[in-house]
């Protein structure tokens, strides 16, 4: 399975995203620039996270008008995985590809941190390695992770399964319903602050993030096998 | 050569507005000498940023001089952008501290944010990949709602800054103490890794190669920030609030982005940043060390403000700017590089052979200066130096125990001190984790970080008890080196060099030249006992304010290199069963220690003692018996004794206690700061093994499955606390504080 | 020339931290009368003065780019002045 890991200037977690596909989880990962105009070589699109064009003006602002993003949103449209992951989380919420918006944690400070995310649907392209209700530990690393939508989004967010992980046991910045990571309504793009990059390495004391690749994987092979 | 409005070579002398730049009388007549004839303005102000302090270390140098700086693994010493040392596989670590004291204490946020900044470029420069910043940080008490905003926005800075950039903030320390008020200090350490063919040099080499600038334009900001960072504050520094740059965080991502693609091309002859002093002190020290001279078009120089005249072009401190020379002819290659990330490559001028800084403007050449005399010429000074009353004073005192009440209590009011509180309110502004390399995060004693691609490691850690330095430079120069040593050798590391952070007050007090030598007495003999020598720093003087000078404080940032990752060992008790052991001599110490503070509200009387040697074999022991797989936990006893490191290793445990058992007086046992101790836990299994190598390692205790610290001396119970009360009280101490 | 000010506010729903900690501090140092502050963004734009469609192309670069509509409203003003 190939990834596209794309990056913006001023993208800093690419490098996170690709060593945790290649070395990680064992697959094929390609640095995709800005400026470029097509992934149809990809199976699968990952926005990692960082700070394209610096967050100047508002996370993901700038770099929602560049090139690439055109080719996202035909990826997303024609079904493969996108993950955006924390500032890539915070670009699909600009470009559209996701509900509502990202505002500035509560506390109006950077925080990082390991905090416990409860896996809220277990039955996505993405979590499917997971269990329902399942209590994991995953890295935050963000300033603006404080997700925010209206009353009817948030309705419909809860009717259609979309809230993917929750937040347990306090709530780092402040999102709506401790919000940390939703999916469309296809099932196919998900967009997440915590960091499952960062959670793949025993070396590094936590491999919780690990499944979230093995199931964007078991899913693809699947649906591969399917269509063969 | 004089421009309109400027004043004229005569008026500068006559009316010495040489002195309102900072050179003194001595210094012009020197320039004068150099020169056979009067400067003009321009050329005045570069003789001043060049032999500010800031630059030359005119008076620190003869101190400098007396550090180790060689080894048979150091492959640069002091002298370029930072110092660089092998790690086998033909790998290097490079690394360097560089302090931000004065712009910090004007405007903290934009202060603590460019100081980062300054550091990445000085490490990414040298051709390295920056893989971890530290900081090490000093404020006055937090009950003055000025230093809480220091504090605060400092803090903020370097988050702002550092995190944008995807490189690490990894660890760092924090002292309160009142010499600090007015004063505050941000030193902030970068450490990257190079292959050793990619190291650079800021060298203008080769007649008749071009000279390119790269980054962001060139505005009036920073004017005369080099001379500012020498001068002493006064009430109205915070006037000199325009002097302060601003950082842009997103462009010095795509320069070091560039910057690391360009050092990979053989067009490229030599690399600088322009830090202090701006294109002044990069172009004439690139000459000066090459033996050359360089011309440049000052018309050429990217500009961010209209109307700039050579004066302010050459001392701007504008940030995100690199000087390269590049191979004549192979310029568009390094200008196609640059577009690659958004950014302007511009060429301004060529290397020359006549060893001459020579500056054109609208047609007309407005400075001529040897580059020597800028740099390698600039006047060394050997100020007088005097033994200060109080330290007689202090030496003639004897070690007095400090009466406590209730030892449990005192504990949890030492772990509420803001010096031994969590730094968990800081640390977790800083993104520890970016670049997945972070085995170690902050709070332990050094922090790990893996090199990608291979099974070595590298600890780092910044340290320097400032209070033992006041006491006794000279003792406390040795145990600076040392604390920082056995950080290293705690974590699993072999100690490998270090960088100096010397921030002093005003060398033209003999008192405080007297620290100055003192301290750096100390740290070299440290240095060569523990074979670490000093391979870059800076230093940092007229750090004074109201009268009363700083503490003295070098702060020692040191690299040390892990073999396998398997060695990495961390400071909290790892299982129940597991034995505790206390290595080292405890003795009736408490000058500057934190009881002393706490108890009698200032520190007087002697520094803790220290033998290099004693504690040189107790750091080779305890490295040998890890790297054997015999060590669960090691933490180094330092602030606060015995009590506060054995409350660290169990509130990092979860769900962990210990049960310690002491004989002598309770107060010497448990609060002391005798040096060359080590609290280390070992498995049951491999008690006899360890026993057998550590011979003078004493058996404490044990860690226990019940989550409670319990400590007796001489069979009464002294200590018996639930480890989450402790807990609290360590970890909300500095939130309270700033509430 | 034109120049254009962009004034860009949260929306009344959305909670401003900014806006509620000055508050607090102009409350605790005994300003009267302050009832609420909300912080916003202010946007300077100057364009040519031979421009078509001036105020579309306001309204495209700030709906597409300055302004994010699920948490900002914004609001602007034109004004012609002498070219420097």
């Amino acid at each position: 399975m190939k990834f596209a890991v794309i990056t913006f200037p001023g993208t800093s977690c690419d490098v996170d995203m690709y060593h945790a596909i290649v070395d990680g989880l064992g697959e094929k990962a390609e640095y995709v620039r800005h400026d470029e105009t097509d992934l149809d070589r990809f199976d699968a699109v990952v926005l990692p996270g960082g700070f394209a064009f610096g967050n100047y003006l508002r996370p993901g602002a700038i770099a929602k008008l560049c090139p690439v993003i055109d080719a996202v949103v035909k990826a997303a449209e024609a079904g493969k995985p996108v993950l955006g992951v924390s500032n890539g989380f915070q670009i699909l919420l600009e470009a559209g590809l996701l509900p509502g918006a990202m505002l500035q944690n509560e506390a109006l400070k950077f925080i990082c941190d390991t905090v416990s995310i409860e896996v809220k649907n277990a039955n996505t392209a993405f979590t499917n390695q997971y269990d329902e209700g399942e209590m994991i530990r995953l890295p935050i690393a963000h300033e603006d992770g404080n997700y925010y939508c209206d009353e009817k989004t948030l309705e419909e967010l809860k009717e259609n399964n979309q809230i993917v992980f929750t937040y347990h046991g306090g709530n780092p910045n402040g999102s709506v319903e401790n919000i940390a990571g939703i999916i469309n309504k296809k099932g196919n793009v998900l967009g997440m602050m915590p960091h499952p990059d960062r959670a793949v390495e025993e070396l590094l004391g936590n491999t919780d993030g690990l499944k979230l690749f093995q199931s964007i994987v078991k899913q693809w092979r699947e649906s591969n096998a399917v269509k063969a | 050569m004089q421009l309109k409005h400027e004043p004229s070579p005569e008026q500068i002398k006559e009316k010495k507005i040489y002195a309102q730049m900072g050179l003194s009388d001595y210094e012009y007549s020197l320039i004068e000498k150099y020169l056979g004839r009067l400067p003009n303005y321009t050329e005045t102000g570069l003789f001043s940023v060049m032999w500010s302090e800031h630059c030359s270390y005119k008076n620190s140098k003869p101190v400098l001089k007396k550090f180790p700086t060689d080894g048979p693994r150091v492959l640069q010493g002091p002298g370029e952008g930072a110092g660089v040392v092998d790690i086998g596989d033909n790998q290097a670590v490079v690394f360097k501290v560089e302090s931000h004291n004065h712009p910090s204490a004007v405007e903290p946020y934009e202060g603590a944010a460019t100081g980062v900044g300054g550091i990445l470029r000085d490490v990414f420069s040298m051709g390295a990949r920056p893989i971890a910043m530290l900081n090490s940080l000093r404020f006055g008490e937090l009950d003055n709602p000025r230093v809480k905003y220091l504090f605060e926005n400092v803090v903020a800075g370097i988050a702002g800054y550092g995190n944008r950039i995807g490189v690490p903030t990894v660890g760092g320390e924090i002292q309160f103490d009142p010499s600090y008020e007015d004063n505050p200090l941000v030193n902030a350490m970068c450490v990257g890794i190079l292959n050793h063919d990619d190291l650079q040099k800021g060298q203008a080499h080769g007649t008749g190669n071009t000279v390119m600038y790269v980054g962001a334009k060139t505005g009036r900001d920073g004017i005369h920030g080099a001379t500012f960072a020498s001068e002493e504050l006064t009430d109205d520094s915070e006037d000199k609030r325009p002097e302060v740059q601003a950082g842009d965080p997103f462009t010095e991502k795509l320069l070091m982005e560039a910057c690391l693609e360009v050092v990979k091309s053989d067009a490229l002859v030599g690399i600088q940043d322009m830090g202090a002093a701006g294109l002044t002190s990069s172009s004439a020290e690139m000459a000066s060390k090459a033996g050359s001279g360089i011309e440049m078009n000052l018309d050429l120089v990217p500009q961010r403000e209209e109307g700039m005249t050579p004066y302010e072009m050459m001392l701007s401190e504008s940030q995100e700017r690199m000087l390269l020379v590049v191979k004549k002819g192979r310029e568009q290659e390094i200008i196609d590089i640059f577009k690659k990330y958004g950014l302007e490559a511009a060429a301004i001028g060529r290397v020359t052979d006549d060893k001459m800084l020579r500056l054109y403007h609208k047609g007309e050449v407005v400075a001529e200066v040897p580059v020597d005399a800028l740099d390698k010429n600039a006047p060394v000074y050997h100020k007088p130096s005097k033994e200060p009353a109080y330290f007689h004073e202090f030496q003639k005192m004897d070690n007095t125990i400090p009466k406590v009440g209730n030892i449990e209590e005192t504990l949890l009011r030492l772990l509420k001190q803001p010096t031994i509180a969590s730094k968990e309110w800081v640390y977790k502004q800083f993104d520890y984790m970016a670049g997945t390399n972070t085995v170690v995060a902050p709070g332990s004693d050094a922090a790990v970080v893996r090199v990608r691609g291979t099974n070595k490691a590298l600890a780092m850690t910044t340290d320097c008890n400032s209070r033992y330095i006041y006491l006794d430079p000279e003792t406390g120069g040795k145990i600076a080196v040392s604390e920082a040593a056995r950080n290293i050798v705690c974590s699993g590391a072999e100690p490998l060099a270090l960088t100096d952070g010397l921030n002093f007050g005003s060398p033209e007090n003999p008192e405080i030249f007297w620290q100055i030598e003192k301290t750096a007495d100390g740290i070299s003999e440290a240095c060569r006992i523990l074979n670490t020598p000093v391979v870059s720093g800076n230093v940092s003087l007229y750090n004074e304010s109201r009268e009363s000078a700083i503490y003295p404080t070098p702060i020692i940032g040191m690299v040390g290199l892990i073999k396998d990752t398997d060695h990495i060992t961390t400071q909290e008790f790892k299982q129940s069963g597991d034995r505790i052991y206390l290595l080292g001599e405890t003795k009736p110490e408490f000058g500057g220690s934190e009881l002393q503070k706490l108890i009698h509200g200032k520190i007087f009387g002697k520094a803790p003692s220290i033998d290099l040697n004693q504690e040189a074999e107790y750091q080779r022991l305890v490295l040998k018996a890890i790297q054997e797989g015999l060590v669960a936990s090691c933490h180094d006893i330092s602030e606060g004794g015995l009590a506060v490191a054995v409350s660290e290793s169990v509130m990092g445990a979860e769900g962990l206690g210990a049960r310690i058992e002491l004989s002598g007086n309770a107060v010497t046992e448990l609060f002391s700061e005798s040096q060359s101790r080590f609290i280390i836990s070992v498995k049951e299994e491999h008690q006899e093994a360890f026993e057998q190598l550590v011979k003078d390692a004493k058996l404490i205790g044990r860690v226990t499955d019940e989550p409670v610290l319990n400590i007796s001396v001489n069979g009464k119970m002294v200590v018996n606390l639930d480890v989450a009360a402790m807990k609290k009280a360590w970890k909300d101490a500095i939130p309270c504080l700033l509430k | 020339m034109y120049k254009v000010k962009v004034y860009v506010t949260l929306r009344k729903s959305v909670l401003d931290p900014h806006g509620n900690a000055v508050k607090k501090q102009m409350q605790m140092n005994g300003i009267d009368g302050i009832k609420d502050v909300r912080i916003g963004k202010y946007i300077e734009l100057t364009f040519n003065k031979d421009t078509e469609n001036l105020e579309n192309k306001i309204k495209e670069v700030c709906e597409n780019l300055l302004v994010n509509p699920v948490t900002e409203d914004y609001r602007y003003e034109i004004e012609e002045c002498a070219a420097q």
